[in-house]
């Protein structure tokens, strides 16, 4: 990967960009363990997929997400969180 | 002439040497199964052997013995680490290495250098005068020194960095060495294969069976082994093996680049590192400089290089040295490191009762090499985990105890 999209200002070179690690779902911390929390806190799904992760866009400070392979580093698509993902782009083009 | 170099004389026959047995087939069992044949699981085979008659063992390897980030790193030994923990732990290692040509009677090309890690502001220094006061304190020749002694050891450098980051001064550090990488695995292969240890290449394990949370055997691409013991070293791997066990760990797999230039006359006596440059370089007994940076910025599964990579370093090398422009560099290649949040290791027993775990060795593993092999013998032999590592155990994280050693990583990450 040496270009990547951005859904706000379109395909840029990488190093235009922060990887911000992957995109993951906390527990209610209200309601979870000790033990679910520290869980949370420290540990990662490092085994390699396709992951949905933050990437920031750092000249226009933009920050949206990417899903990605971890093994073949081709990135699918790329979308602002929330956006509706029919949007989205497809960012083919620039995941070689 | 020794006779057996003088039975060649009159024989056709002239084997080539074989540093340890190849096997048709793993046995239907053994009594510890390790999973790596790197420094680290043929180092813990080795140990296995010799400290605790322990010869069942089974090493298996998905490629070749060496070949992962064994044969990746920059050879450099060091024990100037931040905390007293890890300066323990490594100070041990070093001290194994220093005798480790003679045990296992191959010579490793240990050449203890002298190891500068170069400060270029305030806030380094002060990084450095507390490592350096660390060290001391357990008993490791550490010290801070000033821009004239630098100088003295590497009249090449150019202190001033090209005007860019100034050299304010360094942590020295006495034992810091550099070994040849390879030749520790091909050591500790040779020693755990004489004392009866089976080595398997090309042998991957595809699941580990887990019966009441506890291991019953491994399925590998060469058929199903029955043991109760296994213990995982496979580094850039971890992530996969521990997935078959539905262990979580905080590792995340990033890419760590090196590269060689061509072989020059011996210049370079000492090993220096430049944190704020992103630079560590040695010179190999061949002559190339051997060097390396920082990881790439996000977590890829594979050993793919970059030019990204070699700009940057090179670039930084010429601030440092400005001579080496002419000077072509030959080979470029990546590991995968099994980063920590807290930057130390991951050593010891798993909640997987008969699953022991040696990872999480990041960009710091091959000093390592020896210790962490005779302290996961020892954690395996006993089912108990030695005090030298209790501060590298996974619990570590649910407890919220940390071992930070992020400011003794050798570049800033």
């Amino acid at each position: 990967m040496k270009l990547l999209t951005c859904p706000m200002n379109g395909t840029r070179p990488l190093s235009e960009f922060i990887f911000g690690g992957e995109y993951r779902e906390g527990p209610d911390q209200n309601t979870c363990t000790d033990a679910e929390w520290a869980a949370f806190v420290h540990n990662r799904s490092g085994a390699p997929g396709d992951k949905k992760e933050w990437w920031y866009h750092s000249p226009s400070g933009t920050w949206f997400i990417a899903e990605r392979n971890t093994l073949t580093d081709k990135v699918s698509r790329t979308y602002l969180l929330g956006a509706n993902n029919n949007n989205s782009n497809t960012a083919q083009e620039a995941s070689k | 002439m020794p006779l057996r170099l003088l039975k060649f004389a009159v024989s056709k026959d002239h084997p080539a040497p074989r540093f340890f047995k190849s096997h048709e087939a793993p046995k239907k069992s053994y009594d510890v199964v390790i999973i790596g044949g790197g420094g680290h699981g043929l180092a813990a085979a080795y140990y296995l052997a010799k400290d605790h008659g322990i010869t069942n063992v089974a090493v298996l390897e998905k490629g070749y013995i060496g070949g992962g980030n064994t044969g990746r790193n920059t050879t450099i030994v060091r024990s100037n680490y931040l905390t007293p923990e890890g300066v323990n732990f490594y100070d041990a290692s070093v001290k194994i290495y220093e005798g480790l040509s003679e045990e296992l009677d191959l010579n490793l090309f240990y050449s203890t250098r002298g190891h500068f890690t170069l400060a270029h502001t305030e806030s380094a220094m002060r990084t450095m005068r507390w490592r350096a006061e660390v060290n001391k304190h357990v008993g490791v020749e550490s010290r801070v020194v000033g821009p004239d002694e630098i100088a003295k050891a590497c009249p090449q450098l150019d202190l001033s960095c090209s005007g860019q980051a100034p050299i304010l001064g360094a942590l020295f550090h006495a034992p810091g060495s550099v070994a040849r990488h390879d030749g520790v695995a091909w050591g500790y292969a040779r020693g755990a294969d004489r004392l009866g240890a089976e080595i398997h290449q090309n042998t991957e394990v595809l699941a580990i069976d887990v019966k009441n949370g506890k291991v019953c055997g491994v399925k590998t691409n060469k058929g199903y082994i029955e043991t109760k013991q296994v213990l995982c070293a496979v580094a850039g791997f971890t992530p996969r093996i521990t997935e078959m066990v539905d262990l979580e760990t905080p590792i995340v797999i990033h890419p760590l680049q090196a590269c060689v230039t061509e072989p020059m006359k011996p210049w370079l006596d000492t090993i220096l590192v430049s944190g704020s440059l992103h630079v560590y370089v040695s010179q190999s007994s061949r002559g190339e400089l051997v060097m390396g940076s920082s990881l790439d910025p996000y977590e890829v599964h594979s050993t793919r290089s970059t030019l990204d990579f070699v700009e940057g370093l090179t670039s930084h090398m010429l601030d440092m040295f400005p001579f080496l422009s002419n000077v072509k560099v030959v080979r470029q290649w990546a590991g995968m490191a099994d980063m920590t949040p807290d930057f130390a290791p991951i050593m010891g027993k798993t909640p997987i009762e008969g699953f022991y775990i040696d990872a999480g060795w990041g960009t710091w593993g091959f000093k390592a090499t020896p210790i962490s092999g005779k302290t996961m013998a020892q954690t395996i032999a006993n089912d108990s985990a030695p005090d030298l590592i209790h501060s590298f155990r996974l619990s570590r994280f649910e407890d919220y105890e940390l071992t930070g050693e992020k400011g003794a990583a050798s570049v800033g990450h």
